[in-house]
């Protein structure tokens, strides 16, 4: 699971190592790092925010460590939707029940419908949909064209998918 | 000079071609030192043959060769009686059975002769054993002109690309399913309105469902994965669907946020959908053109266009493999 934190270091030398320790201890792959030194917090710290890649279980032991080494988590945990996806659906999409539809995609907790438009030239003609997905990561974006596949079929919907720019 | 004996079957659209630009490009193919002679032309009313070479003129005019065969031989027969080193194969595809494309080219291959085709029925049904029967008759089997018309795809993976893995092949290859896609795009016409024009102005059939529901799509896709994969898969393995579903709303959706819609075939995914392209992609061509991005591990994404279609695009694919079969031992080799 991808997780965002965002932390408080004082600004002293080894710092960010200290805050890198935890995190390493608990097997957390880290992804980014983003030292903000020119914005300084009314309190003179400096905000760090990191992206790693780790089993959310830990996700507290690592609060509680970093909280031992003097160092403040103002958010952590939260899933960051990092990525985007845009596809189109064609068919009674409302008709099939389009709540369902964006249901079955925010429901999963790792994606989520952001941005819908839909076009309705009559009542028993085809709808079209235009919808955006965001999600934790790229694995989790397939996993929810998967489940959209799905629906598809089963509210026989034509699910048109952005191509893939990159060789899988 | 090397002399080559070449018979063709097939006088459609494409043997017209054929027989159009072997004539037009004789010349040039001498003083390249390939003496290309046309010794016969075979089509399901008779054949005419000709040992100095069948004079384009006399039959160019002529739909089908019923008033200039020289002989009532047809297909296999023809083949098994002809003198030739190479034969064209440009009959009606069949993607089902094959045939008769499928006899002709066992014929020909079996009797140690080159066969150069654009006909993708074949291909598709039995092209592991086609390329078997070449290999054990020392023969070669090209088909450059089944897959994207005259776009270099398969000549540029196997022989300028060579060294490279290819990881995956996507892209346009029908030119018919194009034309409409971009036509209810450009105009917001329903489908039905633009497969109606394409018709009048020849570019879909009258029966446009082995185009459209993206039959002749999937069919390329098989020759890709077979030919550059090495997958042996059949049509069967194929997940197609076609364009018949997509509505002028649903691209009016997709160009506000920067895509078209075009019918894309997935090699090694072996898909064939409607799929949401970035209209500044390289593949989002427009109109009747083909388009095909080759993803590789030494040379990144490479993307070719042209046109898929048309007779004298198609037989300029085919005279690209003609060439090459004599090339190999010319300029391409390595001693």
């Amino acid at each position: 699971m991808r997780l965002s934190m965002d932390l408080e270091l004082q600004d002293v030398p080894g710092q960010l190592l200290l805050a890198m320790q935890p995190l390493s201890d608990n097997k957390a792959n880290i992804i980014s790092v983003v030292h903000h030194r020119d914005r300084k917090t009314p309190r003179g710290m400096i905000p760090v925010r990191f992206i790693v890649e780790m089993d959310r279980s830990r996700i507290e032991a690592v609060k509680a460590r970093l909280k031992e080494s003097g160092i403040s988590v103002v958010r952590a945990g939260e899933d960051r939707f990092i990525e985007s996806v845009s596809v189109v659906l064609v068919g009674h999409v409302l008709d099939s029940d389009l709540g369902d539809t964006i249901n079955r995609i925010d429901s999963t907790g790792f994606a989520e419908v952001m941005d819908l438009s839909l076009t309705m030239p009559g009542v028993s003609e085809h709808s079209s949909a235009y919808l955006k997905i965001r999600a934790t990561g790229k694995a989790e974006i397939h996993k929810a064209l998967t489940i959209l596949r799905n629906v598809g079929e089963e509210k026989k919907l034509l699910v048109i998918e952005p191509i893939e720019m990159e060789a899988v | 000079m090397r002399d080559v004996k070449v018979s063709l079957v097939g006088f459609g659209i494409v043997g017209h071609g054929v027989v159009d630009v072997l004539s037009r490009k004789r010349e040039l193919l001498r003083e390249m030192g390939l003496n290309l002679r046309l010794v016969s032309v075979t089509d399901h009313t008779g054949t005419v043959t000709s040992e100095d070479g069948v004079d384009a003129k006399k039959i160019l005019g002529e739909r089908t060769l019923a008033n200039v065969a020289t002989s009532s031989m047809k297909g296999k027969e023809a083949i098994d009686a002809i003198d030739s080193d190479l034969m064209i194969e440009v009959t009606p595809t069949n993607i089902v059975h094959g045939q008769p494309g499928l006899g002709h080219m066992e014929a020909a291959l079996a009797s140690g002769k080159h066969v150069v085709t654009s006909n993708k029925g074949p291909l598709v049904v039995s092209y592991g054993r086609l390329k078997k029967l070449a290999e054990e008759n020392g023969v070669m089997l090209k088909f450059e002109a089944t897959v994207g018309g005259t776009m270099p795809l398969i000549s540029l993976v196997e022989r300028t690309l060579v060294g490279n893995a290819i990881l995956g092949v996507r892209g346009i290859f029908n030119g018919t399913c194009n034309y409409i896609l971009t036509r209810m795009a450009e105009e917001g016409i329903p489908y039905a309105h633009a497969l109606s024009e394409a018709q009048d102005m020849g570019i879909a059939e009258a029966d446009p469902s082995y185009d459209v529901e993206g039959v002749d799509t999937a069919g390329k896709v098989v020759i890709l994965a077979n030919s550059l994969f090495d997958m042996n898969i059949k049509y069967s393995d194929v997940d197609v669907t076609g364009i018949t579903g997509v509505t002028p709303e649903a691209l009016a959706l997709a160009k506000k946020r920067g895509y078209a819609i075009k019918l894309i075939g997935d090699v090694p995914a072996l898909t064939v959908r409607p799929t949401l392209v970035p209209l500044d992609s390289p593949l989002a061509v427009a109109g009747t053109l083909n388009s095909a991005a080759i993803y590789t591990d030494l040379s990144g994404t490479i993307t070719v266009s042209g046109l898929g279609a048309g007779s004298i695009e198609t037989a300029s694919a085919i005279l690209t493999d003609i060439t090459s079969i004599y090339r190999t031992k010319r300029i391409d080799a390595i001693f």
